[in-house]
This record gives structure tokens, C-alpha cells and sequence, in this order.
């Protein structure tokens, strides 16, 4: 019995031309947020002296963490300025921040949803897996379609990657508190919402952190990712390496990128650890 | 008029608990109910009503239903089938807003983990309740501070709950559940998670606050001296079914069956049972009267004393048969070989206070009321007929 192969990849397609002609102003007004955010960042970034930024972010390291902190952050930011990478990292960082800026502000909505809905938590849960189990390769290929090369399709697919832990955490972090909390909430009248502010997320935010942090981790693992389809920043620098055979330069771009993840993580720990004092 | 009344409440959990009720209806045992149908009778066809300013204790093991019930009556579990009346008004059918404005003005309640919120202050949390009610900032400071001076914690309003004793945080507990002055307090097992001794401090707080505020409370616990303690009324679960509602008393001196009989057995009665409930008739006479008179009554009531009073009732001594006929033989009055010296106690005082009272004296304990008046005397054969249980033997009393 010959049983015919399921055309899934003429679906895709169809339905991907299908989106392209329909939702154009949709994918238009995305590509000018994302884009103006993107852009904006890097050059609020790349605006002042590199020195100037390296001892702000080293205060901002000691004030969350400890003197420690600041002293790492103060060096790793000084060799990566020496290694004349600090435009391309403040352009990943510019990438990696807006990732992150849109996953919350999505992500943590969808959380709550998924908290309060069983129905909304079951439907989306497995969308999650999917998004974190296809290659992000697949998902750049129509991010170019819709969004043209460069940094915006670059960042949708960090978003698309980075995002999930975020809902996760937030859906968890509330449904974590205590159950006698929240029937005290009610016994007192609360409405859903107060219950929500006054609660069930003061309680949920380190958890909520957590996933910020993974976040945050996730889509700098996709820079060099994003600069196949023309993302500026390290990546390039990464990918052009590997392109090149280039060991020595792809070593000093792969340092500024763990440099900055070592940062960012540690940051994001510190404002976890003070979220938790209570 | 009963302030809650609660007219075969029941709850059943599982999946189609309509139907189940409808068994209970018709007289199946939960047993029964869980085994054909594999559903739960939580509370099984309650009826009980409150008094205003009662407290109103409901008593069981645990798994007899008893915190499902508590919570029914604020809806925070929803009833299955049955009637709950708040001033005659039907809590059940009330929407999702008027609900959520009875559980705000009119009942508080406490928990038994006390259910603090972690990241709010003492006073945040007292204040909780006003807070959502939208009372404005000032307002509810000054009524969450004087809850807690209530409770005497003021001093502590800025401490995290964490940093608190366990006592301390039931207080906070208990302060949360009376800040908004409810006509109501719900109180879910509010002392079983503290030590014996400052569980029976907080019982003594909470009687004497009760006895300021007049609230109606709705006690839930699991032991049987707390009821007793507390309670102005007691209603004994078990199996998810109220098998009796009565006073510390009826339950002590009358239970419904041997269940009731079983729980009750072990009680220590001289903690529970008082003065008033031992005490008899006190034979009297007045002062003006002679030794004479004195003998003459005693033969006629076959007693071997009088207790001496004025026109008020008020007690002045006791004459005994032997010294009224020592007055007579030598021409003196009665207020000449009066005894003076004779062991009081209030209605109030407990049987296991009275022992002490009795061992150091050959008289019986006279009984004196608020107003100074001779109510009644304890002899030593009440008290031990009390401790029994044998409640004919203490009849012939006058509970005054």
C-alpha cells in the first residue's frame, strides 16, 4: 500500500505567502517598533565614551551585587573595550535587551493567563514546547519573509526562543502561592485583580525573575544566530570567524559574548536575591 | 432573630454532586453515597442558627467536616444544596459583587496557619481588609492600629510576620479579622497550631475581648476542652453530620449517643463545671431571730446549720445547731456565737478551685453572687456527684 506524503511544506508555504500579502501592515508596523526600539537602545548605548558606560555599569553591578561584581564587571567591560569590540557588544546588548524588554512585556501577561485559565494553560503550554524544541534556523526563514534581513527578524526569533521561561516562570511563580494565602485574599473580598497586585505577584517575583533570567540568557544565545540573516553586533564577528576559519578573532568575540552573559546573569541574580529579602 | 442560620447545608465533592444530594435526600449514608458513586459527603444536611454575640463553637475530629462547613458559610467552598440565611438574608443567592461586600463589612475570619502575607508588614496585613474595601490610607491606619492595640501588639506594626512567635502572629491574625468590624468572625481551628500554654492564654484574650466587642463567633476546633472553654454553644460533628448542638453543659451532662457519650468521657469536669452547678439551696434565717428559732428551723428542715442573712440576702455567718443550743443554755443572741469565718466562692468558680476552699474548712462553701447575695452553698457530696457525671444527684439545687 502506497500511502502519499503529506504536503505539509506546500501548507507552510501557502499559508506563509498568505500571511506575507494579507498581514503586510501588520509586519510593517512590527518591523518599525522593533526597528526604532533596536536602534534607539544602541544609540543610547554607543552614545556616551566607553569608559564613561563601563563605570556606570560597574556602580550598577556593586549596587545590586557585591563589590565583587562590580570589580568583574569593571574589568570584562575593559577587555572587551580593549579588543575593540565595544560598538559590536552594545549593538548585541541593544539586540538582547529589546528581546527581552518584548518577552516580558508578552511574556508575563501570557503567565497570568495561564495561571488563572486551565483551559488557556493547556493550550498553551505545548505551544511553548514547540517553540523551544524547533531549530531557531526554521523560524528565520520566515522571520525574513515578514520582517526583511536585518536586526528585526533577528530579534522576533529571539523573542520566539527566548520568551517561553518567562511565561512558564510567571505561570508557576502564582500558582506557587500558598493556597491559605489566597483563600485569605478572598475571605477579605478581594477582586481578582487586587488579589493579583496585592498577592499573588509580590509573592511570584523572584520566580518571575528567574525566568527574566533565562530570558535574558536564551536570546543572547541566539546573536550569532540572528547575524546570518544580517544582525550587527559580535555574532557577526562570531559567524564571520567561523566562516573564515578565523580561530584567534572568533575566541576574542566568543570572550565579549561570555563577558556579557556572565554580567547580565549576575545582575539579574542580584535583583532576584533582593526581590526575595521577604 | 438568629444572626446566621444555616438550614440543611450540605457539600459534596466530586463530579456530579447534584445527584448525590439528591441521595442524601433520600436517606442514604454517606457510606453508602461513597461507595455507589465514589463521591465525598463533606457536610452532610447541617442546621444549626446563631445568636448575635454568641460564640458558637463547632467541634470534631479531624476529616468530620468541620472546616468545609465554616467555609461555606462565607462561600469560600460553594454549598452543594441547603440554605444559609445572614439576618434572614440568603447568602447563597447573592451575586459575585454583593458576595464579595458581605465578606468585606460583615464577616471576618482567622485561620488556623494564620495565613499571613509574607511580603506586608504587620499592620499592612491587619489593615488588608480596608484596603480592598478602598477606605482611605489615614482611615485605615487608624483602625488597623487600633485593632492591633486591641490585641496588644501595637509596637509591632512595622515588624514582617516572619519575625514574630507563632502566638504573636495569630494575634496579627486575629487583629486582620477584626479591623473591619465585622458582625461576624469566622475563627478555622485559630489556637490548634500553638503551644498548650499560649493556646490557653489566647482563649482567655479572646474571651475577655469578646466580652468587650460582643461578636458573633463561629469557632471551629478539634478539642474538646477549647469548646467547652469558649463556647456559649457547641455543635459536635462527625461524618461530615452535626450530631448534637447544646451548651458545654447538655453536651456534658446529656449526650445525644454514645458517640458523643465516647467524646465527653475523658473530660475533666472539675475544669469545666462550676459553683453554680453543684450548689444548693442555702437553709437561711435572719439575725433578728433567737437561738431558739434557729433550733426550732433546723429540726423543721433537718439541718445541722443556718445561714445568717439580712433582709437583703446578705450573708453575715453561720450558726450551727450545736452553738445555737450552747446560746440558748447560756442567754446569749445569735450574733454572739455567730461563725464569721465562713469559705465563699462565686457562682463562676470551678469545681477544681473548690476543692482547695472545701479541704480547708469543715463548712460547706457558701455561694456568693455579684450582687453579694447568698445564692446557694457546695457540700462536699455535690462537688463528688458533679466529678461523676451523675447529674440527679446534683438536682435539688437552686441554680440561683
Amino acid at each position: 500500500m502506497n500511502i502519499p506524503k503529506i504536503p505539509l511544506s506546500k501548507w507552510i508555504d501557502s499559508l506563509e505567502a498568505w500571511l506575507e500579502t494579507n498581514l503586510d501592515p501588520l509586519f510593517k508596523a512590527i518591523r518599525l517598533i522593533i526597528g526604532e526600539t533596536v536602534d534607539g537602545l544602541e544609540s543610547f548605548l554607543t552614545l556616551f565614551p566607553s569608559l564613561v558606560l563601563i563605570v556606570l555599569f560597574s556602580a550598577l553591578a556593586w549596587y545590586i551585587g557585591k563589590w565583587k561584581m562590580g570589580l568583574f564587571t569593571f574589568i570584562g567591560l575593559l577587555i572587551i573595550d580593549n579588543l575593540n569590540l565595544w560598538n559590536q557588544t552594545m549593538q548585541t546588548l541593544a539586540l538582547v535587551l529589546t528581546a527581552a524588554i518584548f518577552s516580558i512585556v508578552i511574556g508575563i501577561p501570557i503567565g497570568i493567563l495561564c495561571a488563572r485559565s486551565e483551559i488557556a494553560q493547556r493550550i498553551i503550554t505545548p505551544i511553548l514546547d514547540f517553540m523551544q524544541t524547533m531549530p531557531a534556523f526554521v523560524y528565520l526563514l520566515p522571520a525574513i519573509t515578514f520582517f526583511n534581513l536585518g536586526v528585526v527578524p533577528g530579534v522576533i526569533s529571539s523573542i520566539i526562543f527566548a520568551i517561553p521561561p518567562t511565561i512558564r516562570l510567571t505561570n508557576l511563580g502564582i500558582r506557587q502561592v500558598p493556597e491559605d494565602l489566597v483563600e485569605a485574599a478572598n475571605a477579605f473580598g478581594s477582586t481578582p485583580s487586587q488579589k493579583l497586585f496585592k498577592l499573588q505577584l509580590p509573592l511570584a517575583t523572584p520566580t518571575i525573575m528567574a525566568g527574566i533570567n533565562q530570558t535574558i540568557m536564551l536570546s543572547l544565545s541566539m546573536v550569532v544566530i540572528a547575524s546570518m540573516i544580517g544582525a550587527q553586533g559580535v555574532g557577526e564577528y562570531v559567524y564571520r570567524a567561523v566562516t573564515q576559519g578565523k580561530t584567534g578573532a572568533g575566541f576574542e568575540a566568543g570572550l565579549a559574548v561570555v563577558i556579557l552573559a556572565i554580567i547580565l546573569d549576575r545582575l539579574t541574580q542580584g535583583v532576584i536575591r533582593k526581590s526575595k529579602v521577604r | 432573630m438568629a444572626i446566621i442560620e444555616a438550614k440543611k447545608l450540605t457539600k459534596i465533592f466530586g463530579p456530579d454532586p447534584k445527584r448525590a444530594a439528591a441521595l442524601l435526600d433520600k436517606g442514604w449514608s454517606k457510606d453508602k453515597i461513597l461507595k455507589e458513586t465514589r463521591m465525598t459527603v463533606g457536610v452532610n444536611q447541617a442546621s444549626f442558627s446563631i445568636e448575635e454575640g454568641q460564640i458558637f463553637v463547632i467541634m470534631g475530629l479531624s476529616g468530620s467536616g468541620k472546616s468545609t462547613l465554616v467555609r461555606l458559610l462565607n462561600r469560600l467552598i460553594e454549598p452543594t444544596a441547603g440554605q444559609v440565611l445572614f439576618n434572614g438574608q440568603d447568602v447563597l443567592s447573592m451575586s459575585t459583587e454583593q458576595l464579595r461586600q458581605f465578606r468585606r463589612k460583615n464577616i471576618g475570619m482567622v485561620f488556623q496557619k494564620f495565613a499571613l502575607f509574607p511580603h506586608r508588614t504587620v499592620i499592612q496585613n491587619v489593615e488588608y481588609g480596608l484596603e480592598v474595601q478602598g477606605v482611605d490610607k489615614k482611615k485605615r491606619r487608624e483602625m488597623a492600629m487600633n485593632s492591633l492595640k486591641l490585641v496588644g501588639l501595637d509596637g509591632w506594626e512595622n515588624s514582617y510576620p516572619e519575625q514574630l512567635s507563632g502566638g504573636m502572629q495569630q494575634r496579627v491574625g486575629l487583629a486582620r479579622g477584626l479591623a473591619n468590624d465585622p458582625d461576624i468572625l469566622l475563627m478555622d481551628e485559630a489556637f490548634s497550631a500553638l503551644d498548650p500554654l499560649i493556646r490557653k492564654d489566647m482563649q482567655d484574650e479572646l474571651l475577655e475581648l469578646q466580652s468587650k466587642m460582643k461578636k458573633t463567633i463561629v469557632f471551629i476546633t478539634h478539642d474538646l476542652d477549647e469548646a467547652l472553654r469558649i463556647g456559649d454553644q457547641i455543635a459536635l460533628m462527625k461524618d461530615g453530620s452535626i450530631v448534637q448542638i447544646g451548651s458545654p453543659e447538655e453536651i456534658l451532662m446529656q449526650p445525644a449517643n454514645k458517640y458523643v457519650e465516647r467524646f465527653v468521657e475523658d473530660v475533666d469536669l472539675s475544669k469545666v463545671l462550676t459553683a453554680s452547678h453543684v450548689m444548693m439551696k442555702a437553709e437561711t434565717i435572719t439575725l433578728e431571730k433567737g437561738p431558739r428559732v434557729a433550733l426550732q428551723f433546723m429540726r423543721d428542715r433537718g439541718v445541722s446549720s443556718l445561714y445568717v442573712v439580712d433582709k437583703g440576702m446578705h450573708m453575715i455567718g453561720v450558726i450551727t445547731a450545736e452553738d445555737a443550743s450552747d446560746a440558748l443554755k447560756k442567754g446569749l443572741k445569735l450574733e454572739e456565737v455567730l461563725i464569721k469565718e465562713v469559705p465563699t466562692a462565686s457562682p463562676d468558680t470551678l469545681l477544681n478551685e473548690l476543692f482547695e476552699l472545701m479541704s480547708n474548712s469543715r463548712l460547706p462553701v457558701s455561694v456568693i453572687g455579684e450582687d453579694n447575695r447568698l445564692k446557694g452553698v457546695v457540700i462536699k457530696g455535690a462537688v463528688l456527684a458533679g466529678l461523676a457525671g451523675n447529674s440527679s444527684l446534683m438536682e435539688g439545687g437552686d441554680p440561683a
